[in-house]
């Protein structure tokens, strides 16, 4: 993990190779080595994610932990967790965990998925399923731009930002994913970096408990497509960029934390909404009494 | 909490609409999917498919289970999948517009090997078409719709009553078979309304397999058995599995750069269901013994052969007819043996079974076509069989 206020050049040098990683056993050893470039982000979301299912492990057996992403680099991660793990179509994560979650509630049901995939392709399935408050958590990696498919620009580039298919520079604005969520519906919304781990993680583990629909979006590097043509170099680069411009704010006004990634802005991160709300099941609930009740009085 | 739609070993039988009931074809496909077990419904409202989503909306609180109504057709198909991953039999039903927006994830379900099933209440198209009015056009596009090989199971349902019988039907083969299945239903038969007898004691019912081996014993997903169907673990009950739209290995690992794990378990995919033709093909033959000319129909189409027929014979033709009840898998060899009649397909689109019938008879069929907004008269059929008489 990286130790704030340490050089990139500093941490280079303290390379270290280990047999196993600390979260082996949540992870499905013989499908590593994975696919994601040196300096990705992603890795450290996932193992934020791992830490939280330890942490809950005690309250949420891991049977009953599932994760599901869509289509992308960030999609990959349900094939390297070693729970019940779903890689689906590109954007269509939402709603089949959706169906997952109404067919076993018991099941505590974690989205992880990209930018692109959560809110392109998948935008209107997003926006519902806050609006529905279905109990699960969704995880966006969000790194401006399509990783996967060679660095396109996407739903969250933001203004004049420099991508593949934006080669003059993004003429769109890029979505404020809090701002949306909370709009949406969402019970609980966050966004982290890749730099605040521990407050990622917990905040992973605060979504567990919460019930509803929760948003958590991880700021990350994405060196090979997004990094290198905006001038945020590689991904310790990035992070050392973070160091210098987040600003914790918990109680910010979500309008205004749209992010331009420029070298020169801040980004606002923290655990903005935390609220309660009946879910889906909750208000299922009720409908079913009444039909029972309206079959039984006939 | 406590509640869940994971399906039971037998259906609850106060679920069950027992007894005889004058239904419309979608009523009658609701109840079908009740008395199979279905506790989950997602969908998006689209004529002439609604009322069976209604209907649904109103009986599956009843039985304890869900109806959910999706943004969109696509989320509808995601949703299902979903639901049966957890165990639940999941239905969603649609029509060409909806039908369209679901083929990727159709693609999924398949690739997944993920029990389920989607009817489709065919309407005039292509596009918005024709809403309210009959089609027959989609019967290509439930073989061929989705990206990628793969091999269907798809029933035409000729009345409310096998609109009920067959919604059973395709659950049961979804279930046997890993995979999903469809209803190609048409307007006339949704809207139709008729006599539909429930007799649950008549009922027979179909389960996936399970594993067979404790969590945290080896247990891969997709090896299959003998019957190359694999027994199927669901989400939450310890076995730590992976599923994934990728191509796959027995494992459910990814193994999308290696042909030769998508040859292995594409072919078995492939197999799996036209292996079992035999068990799976169903088809009503019609005084086909001495026939001279045979009708091919299918679905609400199939009842203006049968008076055509019937009109015929009385005027000393001899004709025959092969409904189709299962279109897909093609009955094949029953249509190779009619080769020595002269075959007149009847449909509503511009000759999509036709051309099935075709390549299996290994001549040239006669066609009764209409392109969609009303159904083939028994007169237009009659004076085909007349002129083809006269050949
Ligand atoms: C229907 C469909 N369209 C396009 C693609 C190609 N595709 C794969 S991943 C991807 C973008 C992923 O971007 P994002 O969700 O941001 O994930 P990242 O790779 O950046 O982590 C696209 C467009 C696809 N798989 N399916
Ligand atoms: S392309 Fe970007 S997002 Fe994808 S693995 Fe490489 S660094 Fe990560
Ligand atoms: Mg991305």
């Amino acid at each position: 993990m990286i130790q704030e206020g340490r050089s990139s050049a500093a941490l280079e040098l303290r390379e270290v190779i280990a047999e196993h990683h600390p979260e082996d056993e949540l992870l499905r050893e013989d499908r590593i080595p994975h696919i994601w470039c040196p300096g990705c982000g992603i890795g450290v979301a996932v193992t934020a994610y791992l830490e939280a299912l330890k942490l809950a492990a005690p309250k949420i057996p891991l049977e009953k932990q599932v994760v599901v992403s869509g289509i992308g680099c960030t999609g990959r991660v349900a094939g390297y967790v070693s729970i019940d793990s779903y890689h689906t179509t590109h954007g269509r994560a939402i709603p089949f965990a959706t169906g997952l979650k109404v067919a076993n509630p018991e099941l505590e049901i974690t989205v992880f998925s990209g930018d692109g995939d959560l809110f392109a392709i998948g935008g209107n399935h997003f926006i519902h399923a806050a609006r529905r408050n279905v109990d699960i958590n969704v995880i966006c990696v969000n790194n401006f731009n399509y990783g996967m498919t060679g660095g396109q620009v996407g739903p969250t580039t933001p203004e004049m930002a420099i991508t593949t298919t934006s080669p003059y520079g993004n003429m769109e604005e890029g979505f404020n994913l809090p701002y949306l969520a909370a709009a949406s519906g969402a019970v609980f919304v966050a966004r982290w970096t890749t730099l605040h781990f521990r407050k990622l993680r917990d905040a992973i583990l605060h979504a567990f408990s919460k019930r509803g629909f929760t948003f958590i979006e991880v700021i990350a590097p994405c060196p090979t497509s997004f990094g290198r043509p905006n001038e945020l170099g590689q991904g310790l680069d990035e992070m050392e960029w973070y160091l210098q411009s987040c600003v914790i704010d918990h109680q910010a006004n979500l309008k205004e934390i749209g992010l331009s990634m420029r070298k020169d802005s801040k980004i606002v991160v923290g655990n903005f909404l935390d609220i309660e709300r009946p879910t889906f099941m909750d208000r299922y609930q009720e409908i079913i009494k009444r039909a029972k009740a309206q079959l039984s009085g006939r | 909490m406590g509640m869940n739609l994971i399906a039971k070993a037998e259906v609850e039988r106060e679920a069950i609409l027992a007894g005889t009931h004058f239904l419309s074809g979608d009523d009658a496909c609701a109840e079908g999917a009740i008395a199979a077990g279905c506790r989950f419904f997602a969908g998006y409202p689209i004529t002439p498919s609604s009322e069976i989503a209604e209907r649904m909306a109103r009986r599956l609180p009843q039985v304890g289970g869900v109806y959910l109504q999706m943004e969109d057709e696509i989320a509808s198909m995601a949703a299902i999948i979903g639901a049966s991953c957890a165990g639940a039999k999941a239905m969603t039903a649609t029509s060409g517009p909806g039908f369209s927006l679901m083929q990727e994830n159709i693609g999924l379900a398949f690739m997944t090997e993920t029990p389920c099933v989607v009817v489709n209440v065919q309407r005039g198209g292509p596009s918005t078409g024709m809403p309210t009015l009959i089609g027959q056009a989609d019967m290509m596009q439930v073989r061929f719709g989705s990206h990628g090989d793969y091999a269907v199971i798809a029933y035409a349902p000729a009345s409310p009553q096998e609109m009920f019988d067959y919604t059973i039907k395709a659950f049961n083969m979804a279930e046997r078979f890993r995979t999903p299945t469809f209803v190609m239903s048409d307007e006339l038969i949704g809207h139709m309304l008729e006599r539909v007898v429930i007799d649950p004691d008549k009922i027979k019912i179909i389960n996936r397999k399970r594993p067979r081996v404790e969590p945290g014993e080896r247990f891969w997903p997709f090896e299959p058995e003998a019957d190359l169907v694999p027994p199927m673990a669901l989400a939450g009950e310890g076995y730590r599995i992976h599923v994934t739209g990728l191509t796959h290995d027995e494992r459910g690992y990814p193994a999308a750069t290696e042909p030769e794990v998508q040859e292995r378990m594409l072919e078995r995919m492939l197999r799996k269901i036209l292996d079992h033709r035999e068990e799976i093909i169903e088809y009503e033959e019609v005084e086909l013994e001495d026939a001279e000319i045979v009708l091919v129909a299918y679905g609400s189409t199939a009842r203006a052969a049968m008076r055509a027929l019937r009109l015929a014979r009385e005027r000393g033709l001899k004709v025959g007819m092969l409904r189709l009840i299962t279109c897909w898998p093609f009955p094949d060899k029953k249509v190779a043996e009619l080769r020595d009649a002269k075959i007149i397909v009847a449909e509503v689109n511009a000759g999509q079974m036709a051309r099935e019938v075709e390549r299996h008879a290994r001549k040239p069929v006669y066609k009764v076509n209409r392109l969609g907004g009303e159904p083939i008269h028994p007169d237009e059929i009659l004076r085909k069989i007349e002129e083809v008489a006269q050949r």
